[in-house]
């Protein structure tokens, strides 16, 4: 459990945070500048908040009012930082042992062997950082302040250094730690795809305040998302079950009271939750049940409102079984199909489209 | 070859003697030197400005002045000299007085070596140590010192090196004393003052450039080392 009010200045910037998660991993989303590292370095010690407390598992690491400052290392906070910071100086063995020589004995609960198997580690342990790529830094990074033994970590946007392919192989190992060592996870990304995927609870930071904080289906459901800038921003996170595989094609099932999606890809086990994020320009709109189409993924559901502006329409659909969807068209396409508010429609999600980064199992 | 040969045991006494006291400088100063040098690489204190002055006033001062301060504090009637010379040290006239005087003239240039070393490790690491469990003693044992060992090494070799060239500060604080203070260069000084001496200097200093030429190999074949665990780093 981690509880965190606090505020802090620096220069003409106010941080005022406060929020409390109980278990998995909790996101800090927002834009640079937002305050989402300040918090998380506030979380671990290294700077000192103005006012306010910190709590983690009813030991209290910071209050202003009592005067209370636990310094760092005594706080067993893992982090886990933007470039992975490994000793340059070490081999990946003495790195990933460090922080072990410093945990109490009878609190080391996390084994060597399996975190060097979890991350896939083994065939790099003597060699020194220099010789690694920026993704196996990340992963004994990753591993290194796991064998700590925290009893929380923070990560810092831990891929940011990475490309897209890297981090598709890394963000199923982060499940795996929230899964497997059951460590609570508080984790700052401004990839809105990796939130959504990630985490239990998230709190979106604006401009050093809390905008919103809650379950990342309700906090990026549609009333959240309207402030999208663009119309590419504008997207719908659906809950959805796994269903069965076509693996002739590699393709799973996820189903939805409304309809059903393919994945192109696995997405976990059967029956399992999944939280998928669907882009309104990805979604096209029917009037009838589509036949003769490439696209096979139909969801259906009512339109709710129709939103237009300029050349552009925006539909929000109330999906058959609970959810919402949105959808982008253009004007002219929803006055021909003449679409209004009650009338009964079929949404086409293009299986291509969907991000496999956004598609990862929920905590059981 | 034969030069030396020809030296004369006052001479090879005054040769052991001046390696000696550079060596005994070095080494006793280091301690000193690396924390000193951490402290005005990371802390920040008041007074940080003085206690860097002091550090650097031997680099600027006249040797001779440095000599004389030296023996005004550390002299038989000098402010500690007393209080030493009861727990039995004593450095006026002795080798060991030759020794501190090289200790504080070479400081300076040992510890603004290991001062820029310790400044360009990245404090990161040290944060990172410190979310791993290692407190501030040991974060230092462990990541900054051996981080920073290219720089100690320069430092240790600047301060050996101005023990071999220290002249003013020695013979100011311990005088001329052959086999107890007299090293190679206030040997080649008192050959020079008595007539007929030039062939006893010229010896010395033939031996005065092997032994600098040789500190100098060894320095850049030390330092290629210690690049290249640090380029290894990288």
């Amino acid at each position: 459990m981690i509880e965190v009010d606090v505020t802090r200045t620096v220069g003409a910037f106010v941080l005022k945070v406060a929020f409390s998660n109980n278990h998995g991993i909790t996101a800090l989303f927002g834009q640079s500048g937002s305050g989402k590292s300040l918090t998380i370095s506030l979380i671990a010690g290294l700077s000192r908040p103005d006012e306010g407390r910190i709590v983690l598992d009813g030991q209290v690491l910071v209050d202003t009012k009592a005067h209370i400052f636990v310094p760092p290392y005594r706080r067993r906070i893992g982090f886990v930082f933007q470039d992975s910071h490994l000793f340059p100086h070490l081999s990946v063995r003495q790195n990933l042992m460090f922080g072990r020589w410093f945990a109490p004995r009878n609190e080391r609960g996390i084994a060597f062997d399996s975190v060097v198997e979890t991350l896939g580690i083994g065939h790099l342990l003597k060699r020194r950082p220099a010789r690694l790529s920026g993704g196996e830094r990340q992963r004994v990074a990753i591993g290194r302040a796991l064998l700590a033994c925290p009893k929380l970590l923070l990560m810092d946007e831990p891929f940011a250094a990475l490309d897209l392919q890297r981090r598709l192989q890394i963000l199923p190992l982060i499940e795996r730690l929230r899964d497997e060592f059951k460590i609570p996870i508080v984790y700052v990304s401004h990839a809105l795809e990796e939130v959504v995927r990630l985490a239990g609870y998230v709190v979106v930071l604006e401009g050093g305040t809390v905008k919103a904080a809650g379950d990342p289906g309700e906090v990026f459901g549609p009333s959240a998302v309207q402030s999208a800038e663009s119309r590419f921003d504008r997207s719908t996170v659906l809950t959805m079950q796994v269903g069965g595989e076509d693996e002739g094609y590699g393709l799973t099932e996820l189903l939805h009271p409304a309809g059903t999606i393919w994945l192109a890809g696995p997405a976990g086990d059967r029956g399992s939750k999944v939280r998928i994020m669907v882009h309104a320009t990805d979604v096209t709109l029917s009037a009838v049940q589509p036949r003769n189409l490439s696209v096979r993924s139909v969801l259906e559901g009512q339109v709710r409102e129709v939103e237009t502006e300029g050349a552009l329409a925006s539909v929000e659909i109330a999906l058959n079984g609970g959810g919402r969807l949105f959808a982008m068209a253009t004007r002219r396409a929803i006055d021909d199909l003449g679409l209004k508010p009650g009338d009964p429609v079929f949404a086409l999600v293009k299986t291509v489209a969907l991000d496999e980064r956004t598609v990862g199992q929920l905590q059981p | 070859m034969g030069i030396l040969t020809d030296l004369s045991p006052e001479e090879w006494t005054a040769i052991w003697l001046s390696l000696r006291i550079a060596v005994v400088a070095m080494l006793a100063s280091l301690p000193f030197g690396v924390l000193c040098a951490y402290a005005l690489a990371r802390w920040n204190f008041p007074g940080k400005m003085i206690f860097n002055g002091i550090i650097h006033m031997p680099l600027v001062l006249p040797p001779v002045v440095t000599g004389f301060i030296l023996l005004l504090l550390f002299g038989r009637r000098g402010t500690f000299g007393p209080f030493l010379a009861d727990l039995g040290i004593v450095l006026s006239f002795r080798w060991t007085g030759a020794a501190l005087a090289c200790a504080v003239m070479g400081f300076p240039l040992m510890v603004r070596a290991i001062r820029l070393s310790f400044e360009s490790i990245d404090q990161r690491l040290e944060h990172a140590a410190g979310s791993l469990g290692a407190g501030p003693f040991w974060t230092f044992i462990l990541i900054s010192l051996p981080l920073a060992m290219p720089g100690i090494v320069v430092g240790a070799i600047l301060s050996f090196a101005r023990s071999l060239g220290e002249f003013g500060a020695t013979i100011t604080f311990v005088s001329n004393i052959p086999g107890q203070t007299q090293t190679i260069s206030a040997a080649i000084y008192t050959y020079t003052q008595v007539p007929g001496g030039d062939l006893g200097a010229m010896r010395l200093t033939v031996v005065s450039i092997i032994i600098a030429l040789s500190t100098l190999i060894a320095s850049e074949l030390i330092q290629q080392r210690a690049n290249q665990r640090v380029a290894s780093f990288e």
